[in-house]
């Protein structure tokens, strides 16, 4: 068997993954994908000597599985991106963290700059020749209270021909500080992946966790953990709905909105104590139960909050400029989001029908699970709207989840982690599908810590939106999505 | 433009009434802590090898917490709550002096305001650059939420502005990773003088969860003289906004 079959947070032994030589590695991953399978992962891991071990995980979305295969590679291996643009920043990232060459990758550039590197934007930016062409550059700091990035516009007049992003500037090691855990400080760096995902990366944390340990939550404690996930997606879609309104000078449904976000950010405050969720998810379960009088009280403020984001979203639909500036902006088309491997929201609104809580469903929603929508057009619209129909599908769900969150403890202890294992746990963030993947070593400890947020695979998908656009819908494609620098950057 | 108008009304006036009125917080949220002093300190000593970012100390006997380093977690008060710790519903965090944040007791940290040439320039008019330098974004999230018409900054003058230089100073989020360094410090050059600096959150203050980490330089502080500090991972908006009216001699 080339691969070895695992599913979302279930652990398999190292020893279990099969070793090929690359050449047949190469093989076998582009011969599943060609075949309908999705690259989930490509990474480097600890291996013998100078040799590193490269890890591929393709998923199969139909059936829920997570196919693996692994090859020793030292130096150099053709690279997977020419027959897999998916690969392409895995690829760059594994050159960067392994010092390994991907031959043939057209785009070998630096990803986070970490210590011992290039300087941060020492890289040869993508230029554009001929007559009239311009480069706009703008960031690391950027015009507002906004993540630092930096981003090169090719321009043609007002036309961008070609965006290039080169991030790295939020790097604070939060990979090389997990490796050894867990200790102390890992499920607090889990919750700080990305702070406007808490709930989601805690998760991913968590269920990892619990995986290893082979441990299940209570019923009751996954369904507590998936209300501040749907919170959590809740808040930051309607507050991206009020920034996409504030960034063609929609007012009113900006202010609405943006009150609306800190409303959905106090209930889950109720929860914990905290609006990003901090200190909810905890391994073995959440911080603590939810009485039936809380649940009740969420779900009267969750119905009022309903009722107002729908009358303040109406107004963003019904305003016929609005639509205008949104409507056939910053297309991304649905075969561009497949083969650049694009995740979430964003690559459902192009028609790409993938959701983590369907399809590589673990606690919770093995058995309940929200309604998915899927949009078509790919454009600054559809992206709008699919918030929207995710706000609107999360809300009947939480409101399911109050009336009947199932029983068990809150929390309940978990043993000690499987030596010698290896694991991936999948959640879907608001952004999209978040991985974690954690190899153990002999102890038990982790000796090897692999994050991908969602943004990690979509930022380039923005770069690509934005070719053709006028320059000035920039922070509108932008926004629409918002995506996360901290989780990409680590 | 009518539907404009009734939605206008339907959604209806939501700015605070803060400052007079206090802010009601989450039953469950966790503010200024308070330590007894008359606490087993090896019970304690082992509380304090919990702490992620080794906030809660021991110090010739008695348990401070700095909340420069605090990430409001609460698992020093988890396990066992007879060990004399308990975070307060307090929620006034900030301090102009790095020493104020080492609370022991039930010590409250404390702002001193500016002279009265600054508070002249700039008590009606604050406009802050701000500057994520390596942080979670979590910080941001609350500082943005400032912007919002629930907490509203604008109406004490307090705005964000694009350019260093429309700022009278910045705002500094994240633990300033190597690679976010010379930003930062180019954007403080840019600032006119004279500036203000204010470290927001945990990391801006100390590095919070990243401090070590070969990544970043444990906050401003060996970089920028800091004018306040706002503790917090990440601080409510109204910490923040606390703290800068405070700073200013408006509440």
């Amino acid at each position: 068997m080339a691969f070895a079959t695992t599913r979302n947070t279930i652990p398999l032994p190292i020893a279990g993954v099969p070793l090929l030589d690359i050449a047949e590695f190469r093989r076998e991953v582009l011969a599943r994908i060609a075949d309908g399978g999705r690259l989930l992962l490509l990474t480097g891991l600890p291996g013998d000597g100078n040799a590193s071990r490269l890890l591929a995980a393709v998923a199969d979305d139909a059936h829920g599985e997570i196919l693996l295969c692994s090859a020793l590679v030292a130096g150099a291996y053709p690279a997977l991106t020419p027959d897999c643009p998916a690969a392409h920043y895995f690829e760059r990232e594994i050159r960067e963290q392994y010092g390994i060459e991907p031959e043939g990758h057209p785009w070998l550039k630096p990803v986070r700059f970490p210590p011992g590197g290039p300087m941060i934007g020492d890289t040869e930016f993508f230029s554009v020749a001929g007559a009239e062409i311009h480069e706009v550059a703008v960031g690391p700091v950027h015009a507002g209270v906004i993540e630092p990035g930096h981003f090169r516009f090719n321009c043609h007049g007002e036309r961008v021909i070609h965006l290039e992003i080169s991030l790295g500037y939020q790097h604070r090691g939060v990979e090389r500080a997990l490796r050894g855990g867990p200790d102390r400080r890992s499920l607090y760096l889990a919750e700080t992946v990305a702070g406007d995902t808490t709930a989601g990366h805690a998760t991913a944390y968590c269920q990892l966790l619990e995986g290893l340990a082979g441990a299940e939550c209570s019923p009751r404690a996954n369904a507590l953990r998936a209300v501040a996930i749907e919170l959590e997606r809740i808040a930051n879609h309607i507050g991206d709905l009020g920034a996409l309104a504030g960034d063609v000078g929609f007012l009113p449904a900006a202010s609405y909105c943006g009150r609306l976000r800190g409303d959905v950010l106090n209930l889950t405050a109720e929860l914990c104590g905290s609006r990003l969720g901090r200190g909810w998810v905890r391994p073995g379960g959440v911080g603590r139960d939810m009485s039936s009088e809380t649940r009740g009280e969420l779900r009267q403020r969750l119905a009022t909050v309903e009722r107002d984001m729908r009358n303040a979203v109406d107004l963003l639909w019904k305003s016929s400029s609005t639509r205008a500036r949104f409507e056939n902006t910053a297309v991304l088309s649905r075969v561009a989001a497949a083969e650049l491997g694009a995740v979430g929201p964003a690559a459902r609104a192009s028609g790409i029908d993938l959701d983590a809580r369907r399809d590589f469903p673990a606690a919770l929603y093995r058995d309940r699970r929200p309604a998915i929508a899927v949009g078509e057009t790919g454009d600054v619209f559809a992206r709008a709207r699919q918030r929207w129909r995710e706000i609107e599908n999360s809300v009947a769900f939480l409101t399911q989840l109050l009336e009947d969150p199932g029983e068990g403890p809150a929390v309940s202890t978990i043993g000690p982690l499987a030596p010698n294992a290896l694991v991936l746990s999948l959640v879907e963030g608001w952004r999209g599908e978040i991985v974690h993947l954690a190899m153990t070593d002999a102890a038990g400890r982790f000796a090897h810590y692999k994050i991908v947020d969602p943004s990690f695979r979509n930022w380039f998908a923005l770069g690509f939106a934005m070719r053709g656009q006028p320059i000035m819908d920039f922070p509108l494609c932008n926004k629409s999505f918002n995506l996360s620098y901290c989780g990409h950057d680590l | 433009m009518f539907k404009t108008l009734l939605a206008r009304a339907r959604q209806g006036y939501r700015t605070a009434a803060f400052p007079p009125q206090e802010p009601v917080m989450s039953a469950l949220f966790r503010g200024r802590p308070e330590l007894s002093r008359d606490t087993d300190s090896s019970a304690l000593a082992r509380c304090a090898e919990l702490c992620p970012t080794g906030a809660l100390r021991v110090s010739e006997g008695r348990p401070e917490i700095d909340l420069g380093r605090c990430i409001f977690c609460g698992d020093c008060v988890a396990e066992s709550p007879q060990r004399g710790i308990a975070f307060t519903q307090d929620w006034r965090l900030a301090s102009s002096q790095r020493d104020g944040l080492i609370v022991s007791g039930d010590g409250r940290p404390n702002i001193d305001a500016l002279d009265s040439e600054l508070r002249r320039l700039l008590g009606r008019s604050l406009r802050l650059r701000q500057v994520s330098a390596g942080g979670c974004n979590g910080c941001e999230v609350e500082v943005n939420a400032l912007g919002n018409i629930v907490f509203d900054a604008s109406r004490f003058g307090i705005e964000f502005v694009a350019s260093p230089r429309h700022a009278d100073g910045i705002l500094v989020t994240g633990p300033v990773t190597a690679n976010m360094r010379e930003a930062l410090m180019m954007t403080y050059e840019a600032v006119a003088d004279p500036k203000l600096v204010i470290a927001a959150g945990a990391c801006a203050i100390s590095g919070g969860l990243f401090r070590g980490n070969e990544e970043v330089c444990n906050g401003i502080e060996d970089l920028l003289t800091v004018d306040l500090y706002v503790p917090g991972c990440p601080p409510h908006p109204y910490t923040i906004l606390d703290g800068l009216l405070r700073l200013l001699g408006r509440s």
